[in-house]
């Protein structure tokens, strides 16, 4: 039988080899990643769950991080309504600032600017956190005294995650709309009463519940992410530090990449 | 014949190319002590780990009280869990609880035990281990290394086990405080009338805490016998260690 090298006489890397070396790194880590997030689910949806902690987490998640959402928001919707009077100003289109603002807060721009900013604050905290216990045996310590890790301090992050996130969202919202008005109001010229009538004529339910969805989603991921690098993480200062980069990364993506299906979904069924 | 608490029989590890365990067998009466020497990186936290179902034998079978535990989870596990205390080399308090959480976190999250009833009973252990009370509400950070070791003793008492682990239990505290620590093992384990296994590279300690010493090297239990041989053992890599010379059939692990 002959037998084919995919090694190059030159030494170098086979870039073949190197592809698919790297193809089923990604296959192997995505097969990890489900299996940890179906057991984290689990432990989420069914009891026993641990009250006291799932209620540190939400002030944890929750509490701790409105003053990064308030003051993310509330530049976000002001920068937001800049740009769109200057755009709606080539058009003789300025009226259309209160009406696009809180389209853009509410179903895109509150729930993506708060699920990016607690990938930073929360995914890479919890990543830290549990990499740090990983390393100094405390989780070995839980499975000794009898606590499964998964429903002891994975699932509460989780639970607090998709509870937390939504109402995060909706205070998103509320200030980022309120950025947009008082820069209309206070730079702009627009009246304030007709400014905020305008926005609540426009806004629909449906596009506060687009947000509130995507919300679920990015909690569940943001808890996901920071439990998995931190779980796995390695011993010393640096593996704590990778798993806390690596939760942080992969959560600001995978939120990003999760906006665009869900957007495509809801835009396709109307909602 | 005697029975066994603990038993160990042709127990082997690897972690890829590296065959820590190599059929280790060791066995603890109950209400005995026993010390697994050995040198730094030869196996011996594996041991424990691969006991308290933390990690898997690639081969061999793990006894306790008479019952194949090897590869059991879930329930079982947890049963066999409850009857063990483990006091681990790094303490490995809870960061996020408070002393007195540390000590009764099984009697709160595993055997329902009210709040005031656990607190009432950690503090009651952590006397025993020498603990005040004044520290109870105190962080694992807000305490010395010292007294975290004697929290981490209380946290593995509290249950009362059958069965308690000692991973290096003296390594990082000044030879007073390790003395006190060593003091404090042989005290409880005997109130408890508990089997003891710990781990060590020690000497001090393990003279102190032995009943019967057994010594790893190579991934196999090369010696044992009666902690007061452990001086004329007749074999040169046990003599080597308990001297404490470079030179001899044990490289140094540099």
């Amino acid at each position: 039988m002959s037998h084919v090298s995919l090694k190059p006489k030159s030494g170098l890397p086979n870039p073949l080899q190197w592809l698919g070396r790297a193809a089923l790194g990604m296959m192997a880590e995505i097969g990890r990643l489900s299996v940890f997030a179906a057991q984290m689910s689990w432990a989420g949806l069914t009891p026993r769950w641990y009250p006291a902690q799932i209620f540190r987490q939400m002030v944890a998640i929750g509490f701790y991080s409105l003053p990064v959402v308030g003051l993310s928001a509330v530049f976000i919707g002001a920068a937001l309504a800049l740009n769109i009077y200057t755009g709606g100003a080539r058009y003789g289109a300025e009226q259309f600032v209160p009406n696009i603002v809180v389209l853009g807060i509410t179903r895109e721009l509150g729930v993506t600017i708060t699920g990016l900013m607690l990938a930073g604050r929360v995914s890479a905290g919890i990543a830290a956190e549990i990499g740090a216990m990983r390393v100094t045996e405390q989780i070995d310590a839980l499975k000794t005294l009898s606590a499964n890790p998964f429903r002891y301090l994975y699932a509460p992050r989780f639970i607090a995650g998709i509870l937390t996130l939504p109402l995060l969202v909706l205070v998103a919202d509320i200030i980022g709309v309120m950025g947009g008005w008082a820069v209309s109001v206070y730079g702009l010229g627009f009246d304030s009463t007709t400014y905020l009538r305008n926005t609540l004529d426009f806004v629909t339910r449906n596009d506060i519940l687009v947000g509130v969805i995507k919300a679920v989603f990015f909690g569940g991921i943001i808890a996901l992410m920071g439990c998995y690098h931190g779980d796995k993480s390695s011993a010393g200062a640096t593996g704590v530090g990778r798993a806390a980069t690596f939760a942080m990364v992969g959560a600001a993506v995978l939120i990003l990449a999760v906006n665009y299906v869900l957007s495509s979904i809801f835009v396709g069924i109307g909602l | 014949m005697t029975q066994h608490l603990l038993q160990l029989s042709g127990v082997t590890k690897s972690f890829g190319s590296n065959h820590v365990l190599r059929g280790v067998d060791i066995d603890v009466a109950p209400g005995k002590s026993l010390v697994v020497l050995g040198g730094s990186g030869s196996g011996k936290s594996v041991i424990l780990k691969n006991t308290l179902g933390l990690m898997t034998p690639d081969a061999g079978k793990i006894y306790f009280d008479g019952k194949d535990v090897t590869r059991d989870q879930g329930k079982a596990r947890d049963a066999m869990r409850a009857r063990i205390g483990m006091l681990f080399q790094s303490a490995a308090l809870f960061d996020s609880l408070t002393i007195w959480e540390n000590v009764a976190f099984r009697l709160l999250n595993a055997d329902g035990m009210k709040r005031k009833d656990a607190k009432e009973h950690a503090i009651a252990t952590m006397k025993q281990v020498r603990l005040g009370s004044d520290v109870a509400d105190l962080t694992p950070a807000e305490i010395s290394g010292g007294m975290q070791k004697r929290v981490g003793l209380a946290r593995a008492i509290a249950s009362k086990p059958d069965l308690i682990f000692f991973d290096e239990p003296t390594t990082g505290l000044d030879p007073i405080t390790a003395d006190a620590i060593n003091d404090l093992i042989i005290e409880q384990t005997k109130a408890l009338g508990a089997a003891a296994v710990s781990i060590t590279h020690d000497m001090a300690s393990a003279r102190k805490i032995a009943d019967e010493i057994a010594f790893l090297f190579d991934g196999k239990i090369i010696w044992r016998g009666p902690a007061a041989d452990i001086d004329h053992s007749g074999n040169e890599y046990v003599d080597q260690f308990v001297n404490g010379r470079a030179e001899g059939p044990i490289q140094p692990a540099l």
